[in-house]
């Protein structure tokens, strides 16, 4: 025992004290970490969707190099990158968009760009970045550098002035872009090559179109659509031939099912000549030929799918599913056209991301708290690491893509 | 034994701190069960909560400011019946996709999430704890 008491500061040392010791430990915080050179083709950012905030990823030692904050409300966020692989352009439900350099690990840019939105693109060039919004329903087309707004294009429809939700928005060949419209029942494609005189071209598509799609090569744009059995196909090398409806009636008639997340449409789909599509409010798959746009095969899986995502070597498409069956994942092989494994990687399965040549794939575990990474080889886990209510995992692999 | 003075700082500094945390931390979990109707119990609430923050969430947006489908904030839910409210939660809305999440909610739970969404619905706490009623 010690004999001499310990004496604690008057409280005039801790006034000065405290603010000091805050002060340096936030320093610490927003400090950019002091990075060797490197490049920036392994790299991906991982939406941490409850706290706002982004994990900045390498996937070479599959490790967190730094987390980004400040980002606001990230459900449904998505993200784009500058073609140099620098930059992320994090699109946040609340209508934020921020650029993320992830090198020094900073908010180097950020506006508030619309009152709820959906996601973004980014130009042929990499000059533009482009946002899809719910409220008030349009695109907006900023500069990439600077985040300056360059075209507001209003997605009207009517006659009395409404607009409508904006969805399945994909950059094209050209600084186009193709999206459609939830509300207005169309596929619209605006030419941005000009962002002072935008030129929008419109298409009936059928009944509420929910997310889209654009092949790798840039030709067709395809929406999923909401309201009835098919999906709607633009062919955009010809597009005066109009919306051509693919997979009509793949229900049969029979009643959808309750559909409790939307299916999410990318290029990923598309693998051998062939498109895996989600059938929505059914438990499968719809397979079509991309030259004849005839089904091929419907495969029937495990519950809805959300994401149907190829292997980047097509030879695999992985499969994940709508709440409550979200914990499972489901691997389909694109020669038999069969499911050949069923994983249950971790509770509320979010999002997949393949490596740029598919040797693995991260998976978001929201109700885990975690990222897990399985090497699609084995099919079993290989890594993983704790992230706070993951969703989105998005790699720079991605600048160099259509689509993406 | 002789305690030196820079560790009692330390020490003081890390009680104060985590006090504080706890203080806060209390102050939201009061807030947020101050009203409640007793019908979901403890770990059933937690799970509602997640469930509507993260599963509506992804078409009403986490905060449920609105995305795909409407706001469901107390402000844009004011004038509105509860019985309405609570009838499209169960039944869905046929021709939009707000689906029927009868199965998952029961009656008396979905009144329950009305009225909290209607009072300002509480922070998530998290999925329910591995093991729990799942
Ligand atoms: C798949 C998307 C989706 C999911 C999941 C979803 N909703 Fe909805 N919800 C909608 C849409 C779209 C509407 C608007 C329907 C319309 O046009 O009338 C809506 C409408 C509502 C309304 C009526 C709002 C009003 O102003 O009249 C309530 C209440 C509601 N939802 C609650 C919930 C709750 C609670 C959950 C989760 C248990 C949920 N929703 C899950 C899409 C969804």
């Amino acid at each position: 025992m010690s004999d001499q008491k310990v004496r604690l500061a008057p409280p005039l040392v801790w006034g000065i004290l405290l603010p000091v010791i805050i002060l340096l430990l936030s320093a610490c915080a927003t400090q950019p970490p002091v990075a060797a050179l490197r490049g920036t083709g392994d790299l991906g950012v991982v939406i941490e969707r409850a706290d706002g905030r982004v994990q900045i990823v390498e996937t070479s030692g599959r490790s967190v190099l730094a987390k980004v904050e400040g980002l606001g409300d990230l459900s449904h966020a998505s993200v784009v990158f500058s073609r140099d692989g620098r930059y992320a352009f994090v699109f946040g439900r609340d209508g934020g968009l921020s650029k993320v350099d992830l090198l020094t690990a900073t908010i180097v840019g950020r506006v508030m760009q619309a009152g709820n939105a959906i996601g973004g693109a980014i130009s042929q060039d990499g000059r533009m970045v482009v946002a899809q919004n719910y409220a008030p329903g349009g695109i907006k087309a900023f500069d990439a550098d600077t985040l300056e707004l360059l075209a507001d294009v209003a997605a009207e429809y009517g006659t009395e002035g409404k607009r409508s939700k904006v969805v399945g928005l994909a950059d094209l060949p050209g600084n186009r872009f193709a999206y459609a419209l939830f509300d207005a029942d169309e596929i619209r494609v605006t030419d941005l090559s000009d962002p002072k005189h935008p030129v929008t071209q419109r298409f009936p598509a059928g009944r509420q179109p929910y997310d889209a799609l654009v092949t790798p090569d840039g030709r067709h744009y395809i929406a999923g659509l909401f309201g009835e059995d098919g999906l709607a196909m633009l062919d955009l090398w010809q597009p005066e031939q109009g919306v051509r409806k693919i997979l009509a009636g793949y229900g049969k008639g029979a009643e959808p099912l309750p559909v409790f997340k939307m299916p999410h449409l990318r290029g990923w789909a598309v693998a051998g000549g062939r498109a895996y599509l989600p059938a929505i409010g059914r438990h499968e798959v719809l397979v079509v030929d991309t030259r004849t746009w005839q089904e091929v095969a419907r495969i029937p899986v495990k519950s809805q799918p959300v994401f149907v995502m190829a292997r980047p070597d097509g030879r695999e498409v992985w499969v994940n599913f709508a709440f409550p069956e979200n914990g499972w994942v489901q691997v389909i092989d694109t020669l038999t056209q069969k499911v050949v494994d069923t994983l249950q990687p971790g509770r509320a399965i979010l999002h997949m991301e393949f490596a740029p040549k598919g040797e693995m794939v991260w998976l978001s575990a929201r109700d885990d708290n975690r990222v897990v990474v399985y090497d699609t080889a084995t099919r079993k886990p290989v890594a993983g690491f704790d992230s706070a209510s993951p969703s989105g995992i998005f790699f720079t692999s991605r600048a160099a893509r259509t689509g993406f | 034994m002789k305690v030196p003075p820079l560790l009692a700082h330390v020490l003081v500094l890390v009680v104060a701190a985590t006090a504080a945390a706890f203080a806060s931390a209390a102050d939201l979990t009061n807030s947020s069960n101050k009203d409640s109707t007793a019908v979901p119990d403890g770990q059933r609430a937690r799970e509602l909560v997640h469930l509507v923050r993260q599963d509506c969430g992804s078409c009403h947006g986490l905060t449920l400011a609105g995305g795909l489908g409407p706001a469901l904030t107390p402000d844009a839910l004011a004038d509105k019946p509860a019985e309405g409210l609570v009838a499209t939660v169960v039944g869905g809305r046929p021709g939009t996709p707000m689906p029927p999440f009868r199965g998952i909610v029961s009656e008396r739970e979905a009144e329950w999430i009305v009225e909290q969404l209607m009072r300002g619905f509480p922070a998530d706490g998290g999925p329910a704890l591995a093991g729990g009623a799942n």
